[in-house]
């Protein structure tokens, strides 16, 4: 193989180029570039008759130039649903505009077949401003709308798993609360559960009340850090370990020092807070057993005095080795209401502002004694300080002997 | 006179034709909600399932503005919610102008509304296509270098846009309502203004209205499309014009 001279080169390609630009520039007279053109084009009338067509675009709808002008429009080519596009988009957006562009429309061929086109279109005018002629440029869009379809499939699948998510998240969190207060002969009892935000993500806030025996009762709520299904599976074996060790257990600090220990051997590393009363009816009201893991203390309301913090004392559940818990007893008479918490209430945010102790003790004084009314009057107290967004789930249990 | 835009674009599309009424009428235009300008806040996909939230709208609209003896002008499915809004209220309006009114889009029995479901299945995947790629905060259109001899840019990027979900819903209500029992309810002077050719309301859907309404009286537009407001405005206005002096106690200018 030889060499050629740089020189000679370089003059054969630019003899080469400059003759291949002429026959090009021969071979595509405007007259060729407009009917043979990558694109279709149609010229309509402002009502949309079709004056003139490219071949291209003849060929797309496999119609003869006879076929389409002066008896045609261009809306007759179109998929019915194109065409309510065309006339209640398309149609008013061009007369408005002037032009539109990327407008995608279906035109159906005679067999009835379907092109996907996308469809630019130009308003021409008079001097006088009068719509004269409708110029559109039609581009083959099959392969693009085929992966819009795709696209949109995958949407709508994203869609619909975000709704199962948030359905899941709602029935998963009526799980981790009981689905009505039980009735408790001699005891008032309400509860109430807010999640965090617009709800669609599990909270660790549980609360539960059962039986255990004859006049026999445990009231227990807690909080189990984090949020999400993690945090769900733990709440839900937090709840039943507290069930079934009750059952055998009298005292809430053996039954939380249990408790401890199974989280600490359970593969999470979430840990938890909980409050847990063992409630026994005497004569005139309720003999009440009381342990806190690592809980904010719950309130006493003693028929006539101040609140009063109450509950035992203990550490978090599920991260110290050597954890001890200390029970606290108390009666409960005619009159007297606990009412239980999660942090979420303390720590609820409005700006740099917490909640706080004032507000939660403000709002006890204002809503009184009765249980259904005090839950209600502090979780009212909460949303309305964050404006009824929370940032953390919050629970509340209040129970009272009837005075 | 109110003027209430239909499905798909916004109260824009009455600008060739409302200033021929600003000289002797108090002009209302407005955008329904999820169209045009409106407060994106104030759809509720709940609330607006049927075209009785877009009718008493209207009628909010027209006691907001304490306005009496009105001429409504309903284009497209709004003529139909003007309908409903007349029959609720008769006492508030003095005509009703119907531009391309369908009581029904959709074939049933011996009616024809020019329609089957699968072709409103077939619009809104319409729809979709087209609003595949726009960003939902409805970034301007690029015009390319084209000028834009009608509209202002803040206009064109809301003109015939609206939210995809708005979009779809609003194209459910109005393809699938049947409101053919209001018609023969309307004790107001009605003109029904009709193109030749329209796809949308076809001439015999505009005169089952014209005969359904008591008294009512149609006009056949030499124009053709959905949107004879746009495309043939002088005639539109001299169809009106026509009609108000023989409609009940027309309101003088203020």
């Amino acid at each position: 193989m030889t060499v050629a001279d740089p020189g000679q080169a370089f003059d054969r390609a630019s003899t080469r180029a400059g003759a291949a630009f002429l026959d090009a520039l021969d071979h595509d007279d405007p007259v060729a570039l407009f009917e043979s053109a990558p694109c279709g084009f149609l010229t309509t009338t402002p009502d949309g008759v079709i004056v003139k067509t490219n071949a291209t675009f003849r060929t797309w709808v496999r119609r003869e130039a006879a076929e389409l002008v002066g008896v045609a429009t261009f809306t007759d080519l179109l998929t019915v649903g194109s065409r309510m596009y065309h006339e209640t988009h398309f149609a008013p957006m061009l007369m408005m505009q002037g032009q539109v562009q990327e407008v995608a429309l279906e035109l159906v061929r005679p067999d009835g077949s379907r092109l996907p086109v996308l469809v630019n279109a130009a308003l021409a005018r008079s001097e006088d401003g009068r719509p004269r002629a409708i110029r559109i440029a039609v581009f083959d869009a099959t392969e693009r709308r085929r992966y819009e379809r795709e696209l949109l499939d995958a949407k709508e699948r994203a869609e619909a798993s975000e709704r199962e998510a948030r359905t899941l998240a709602r029935t998963l969190q009526q799980t981790l609360i009981p689905p009505a207060e039980p009735k408790i002969p001699g005891l008032d009892l309400a509860a109430a559960y807010h999640p965090a935000g617009h709800g669609a993500e599990v909270g660790g806030d549980f609360y539960d009340v059962f039986p255990v025996g004859a006049d026999d009762w445990v009231v227990t709520l807690g909080d189990v850090c984090g949020k999400g299904y993690d945090a769900a599976i733990v709440t839900t074996l937090v709840r039943h370990t507290i069930r079934a060790l009750s059952v055998g257990e009298p005292r809430p600090s053996r039954v939380l020092q249990s408790l401890d220990e199974v989280l600490r051997h359970h593969e999470t590393d979430r840990f938890c807070t909980a409050a847990l009363m063992r409630l026994r009816r005497d004569d005139e009201g309720w003999h009440v057993t009381s342990g806190l893991g690592g809980h904010p203390p719950p309130l006493l309301l003693r028929a006539g005095e101040d609140p009063q913090p109450c509950g035992g004392r203990g550490p978090l559940l599920g991260v110290l080795d050597q954890a001890a818990f200390e029970d606290d007893t108390f009666r409960l008479g005619p009159g007297d209401v606990v009412l239980l918490y999660t942090d979420g209430v303390l720590e609820g945010r409005r700006g740099r502002e917490l909640f706080g102790e004032d507000r939660l003790v403000a709002a006890v004084r204002q809503a009184g004694r009765q249980p259904a009314a005090l839950v209600d009057g502090v979780m009212t107290a909460v949303l309305d300080f964050q404006e009824g967004t929370l940032r953390d789930d919050v629970a509340i249990v209040a129970f009272g002997v009837p005075a | 006179m109110v003027f209430v835009h239909g499905f798909g674009c916004d109260q824009h599309m009455w600008r060739h034709v409302t200033p021929a009424f600003e000289a002797d009428h108090r002009v209302v235009t407005f955008d329904l909600v999820g169209a045009g300008g409106a407060d994106p806040e104030a759809w509720d996909a709940a609330r607006y399932d049927s075209l009785g939230a877009y009718a008493e709208d209207i009628l909010a609209v027209i006691h907001g503005l304490d306005l009496r003896d009105v001429v409504l002008v309903g284009h497209s499915v709004s003529a139909m919610t003007g309908v409903l809004a007349a029959v609720a209220e008769p006492d508030l309006f003095s005509a009703l102008v119907l531009i391309g009114p369908s009581p029904r889009y959709l074939d049933d029995g011996a009616y024809r509304g020019g329609f089957s479901e699968a072709d409103i299945a077939e619009l809104l995947t319409s729809l979709d296509s087209n609003y595949l790629g726009w960003s939902t905060a409805m970034a301007p259109v690029i015009m390319g270098n084209g000028d834009r001899p009608a509209l202002g840019q803040e206009l064109t990027a809301s003109f015939c846009r609206m939210d995809p979900d708005v979009a779809r819903q609003f194209a459910r209500v109005t393809f699938l309502t049947d409101a053919r029992d209001a018609l023969p309810a309307v004790s107001t002077p009605t003109l029904v203004l009709q193109c030749h050719q329209d796809v949308i309301a076809p001439v015999q859907v505009g005169q089952y209205v014209a005969d359904a309404i008591p008294g009512a009286r149609m006009v056949l537009l030499d124009a053709t499309g959905h949107c004879p407001h746009l495309s043939a405005p002088a005639d539109t206005i001299a169809a009106i014009r026509e009609f108000l002096p023989s409609a009940a106690s027309v309101p003088a200018a203020t």
